[in-house]
């Protein structure tokens, strides 16, 4: 069990969380999604103590984490960025960690069979793949046996064979009865594996919901998939329309994914423009696109699109 | 796979929480099994040996071979036992270096953070540390100082200018130099503590050993001799040096002053350590 109340970080003039409360609960996997530069990773250092809350507390299993007299033993935790000395062996870093709570040092051989690691445990951790990297921050997660789990974006950069592992090792965590707790900025990733969705944009909280009804809200939305050589143009004048998300295709630069705006809409508006289409097709919005909607106003980098359309609008009315 | 979702399963063997709880004790073993799983701890403590013997027996063949070209006065201030120990002022970089990078060498990989989720209450880190960190050095810095001191004596012998362990305040000052190389290193363990960053860590141990000193040569007489003293590498000096300069404090008020250097680096590293963000 996680509760945060009023969490809130500031780094000089810039916050990354902002008023976050929420409660994690045991025998499910939680997934906490949100964009890049949401706050996750920040958020899960605070419930480790690792940075200290500007304000608010955080609380695990009914304690602050650093009341815990063993705290290993109550919350394994994996960040995002290594944790690990790069010239020791993960035998001994597993071993160096486990030394502090006496834990008896065969449950160093448990963890590094758990995760596979057994041919490699006495190679410096400096030389690891990402994935053995990922493998040796599970195994120290896992060390104490904790009731709570936490990952900050666990698959991040595995091959196809360690995400699923992951993802089985995630849900078989939960069904034990552990609070897990999971971070990850793509929405098809916690559709896999998360009963319940805590969704932060821009520092803020945005949903708290199970992943159910996430879904069931997300495919009411209709999405339309127009394509147009004046994609850019046709981008701008879209985005100026209040609720309206336009973005580009991830593959193609002539096609745009539009949410908020109906075909007749898009329509109209390309024919007023005398904008050229090719293609007008409504469709359901995909998970991604919804998680997209939902977040759209706290999305870093779309305040800088904004921007630059207004001033492009004001240069062309001055042209 | 499915072996690893069984392994997940299997109850573990673990004692009951209440009895691994983190101690002092248990994070002493933790951090002695750290310092002696990393290869760069017995390059720089070899490296502090090898300086610390080898380059003193090295400036004590130097001084043998051209002892009889020497002034009076030159002879008069020489004493075999400071000369054999000469060695140091190279020997306390290396393990100057090791100190800074018990705190440092963790920031840089981001080990402090697994360090600090395991002891959340972090000063323990720090003391433990500096235990397993000063024994260390203070067990190589004394056989080290032995080594250089008899190695020595034996080649001034040929020339019988050696001095005799025995001879007054002679083991004051082999063990001193153990004793003053484990400060230095201390210091060294509280600036990385605080600074957090290597290159930081090594750049302001060295201005406070090799720098200062001077600077303060710089200054007006008067000065220097009201400041001089109490660099904490002249402080130090006091207790291992048996024929000093004439302004050098007694050798144990000297090592008094260089403790307080120690205290100001770890209580300084200490309050770091427990307030910043890890
Ligand atoms: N130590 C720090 N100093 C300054 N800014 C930081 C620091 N850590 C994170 N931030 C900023 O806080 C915001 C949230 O970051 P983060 O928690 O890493 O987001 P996420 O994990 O959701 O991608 C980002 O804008 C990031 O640049
Ligand atoms: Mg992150």
């Amino acid at each position: 069990m996680i509760e945060a109340v009023g969490l809130t970080k500031r780094y000089g003039p810039k916050t990354a969380v902002e008023d976050l409360s929420f409660t994690v609960r045991p025998g499910i996997v939680t997934g906490f999604l949100g964009p890049n530069g949401a706050g996750k990773s920040t958020t899960m250092r605070m419930l480790l103590g690792l940075d200290a809350p500007t304000e608010g507390h955080a609380t695990v299993n009914g304690r602050r984490y650093a009341d815990h007299p063993a705290p290993l033993r109550e919350v394994g935790a994996m960040l995002e960025a290594r944790a690990v000395h790069t010239g020791r062996s993960a035998w001994n870093h597993l071993a160096a960690l486990a030394a502090t709570h006496g834990l008896p040092m065969r449950r160093v051989d448990e963890v590094v069979d758990l995760v596979g690691l057994h041919e490699v445990a006495r190679k410096r951790a400096g030389a690891f793949s990402l994935g053995m990297g990922q493998r040796l921050g599970i195994a120290s997660a896992l060390l104490g046996d904790p009731a709570t789990v936490i990952l900050d974006e666990p698959v991040n950069g595995l091959d196809p064979e360690g995400i699923l592992w992951i993802r089985n090792l995630m849900k078989s965590l939960a069904a034990e009865g552990r609070t897990v707790l999971v971070s990850s900025h793509l929405m098809s990733e916690m559709a896999l594996t998360a009963e319940h969705l805590i969704v932060v944009g821009r520092g803020r909280l945005i949903a708290d919901t199970s992943v159910a009804e996430f879904t069931s809200r997300a495919s009411v939305g209709q999405a339309v998939r127009v394509r147009t050589p004046d994609s850019v143009r046709l981008g701008e004048l879209l985005r100026d329309l209040p609720g309206v998300l336009a973005t580009p295709d991830e593959e193609r630069a002539d096609v745009l994914d539009v949410t908020g705006a109906d075909s007749e809409q898009i329509g109209h508006l390309a024919a007023r423009n005398q904008l050229v289409l090719f293609e007008l097709t409504p469709h359901q919005a995909s998970l991604e696109e919804a998680f997209m909607e939902l977040t759209k106003d706290a999305v870093e980098y779309q305040t800088g699109t904004a921007a630059r359309t207004a001033d492009q609008r004001v240069k062309e009315t001055a042209a | 796979m499915s072996a690893v979702l069984e392994a997940a399963r299997i109850p573990t063997t673990l004692p009951p929480e209440s009895e691994t709880k983190v101690s002092l004790g248990r994070v002493l073993k933790s951090e002695w099994i750290k310092f002696r799983s990393l290869r760069s701890t017995y390059w720089t403590l070899a490296a502090g040996i090898v300086l610390t013997v080898g380059f003193g027996a090295l400036l004590c063949w130097a001084m043998l071979d051209h002892f009889s070209q020497l002034h009076a006065e030159e002879r008069a201030s020489f004493n075999p036992t400071d000369h054999s120990l000469r060695g140091y002022y190279l020997a306390q970089m290396a393990i100057g270096v090791l100190g800074v990078l018990m705190f440092t060498g963790e920031y840089s990989t981001g080990m402090i953070r697994a360090t600090v989720s395991a002891v959340p209450r972090r000063l323990p880190v720090l003391w433990a540390k500096a235990i397993v960190f000063g024994v260390a050095t203070w067990v190589v810095g004394t056989l080290s100082a032995l080594a250089a001191f008899f190695i020595g004596q034996a080649i001034f012998s040929s020339k019988h200018i050696g001095a005799s362990f025995g001879d007054p305040g002679v083991p004051r000052a082999v063990f001193g130099l153990g004793l003053y190389l484990t400060a230095i290193g201390l210091i060294a363990v509280g600036l990385g503590a605080l600074l957090r960053n290597t290159a930081a860590g090594i750049a302001s141990l060295f201005g406070l050993l090799l720098v200062l000193p001077l600077l303060v040569e710089s200054l007006p007489s008067s000065w220097q001799s009201n400041i001089s003293p109490y660099l904490p590498g002249n402080a130090g000096g006091a207790l291992f040096t048996l024929h000093g300069d004439p302004g050098q404090l007694s050798p144990w008020v000297g090592f008094g002053v260089l403790c307080i250097y120690v205290a100001a680096a770890l209580i300084g590293g200490a309050a770091v350590l427990r307030r910043r963000d890890a």
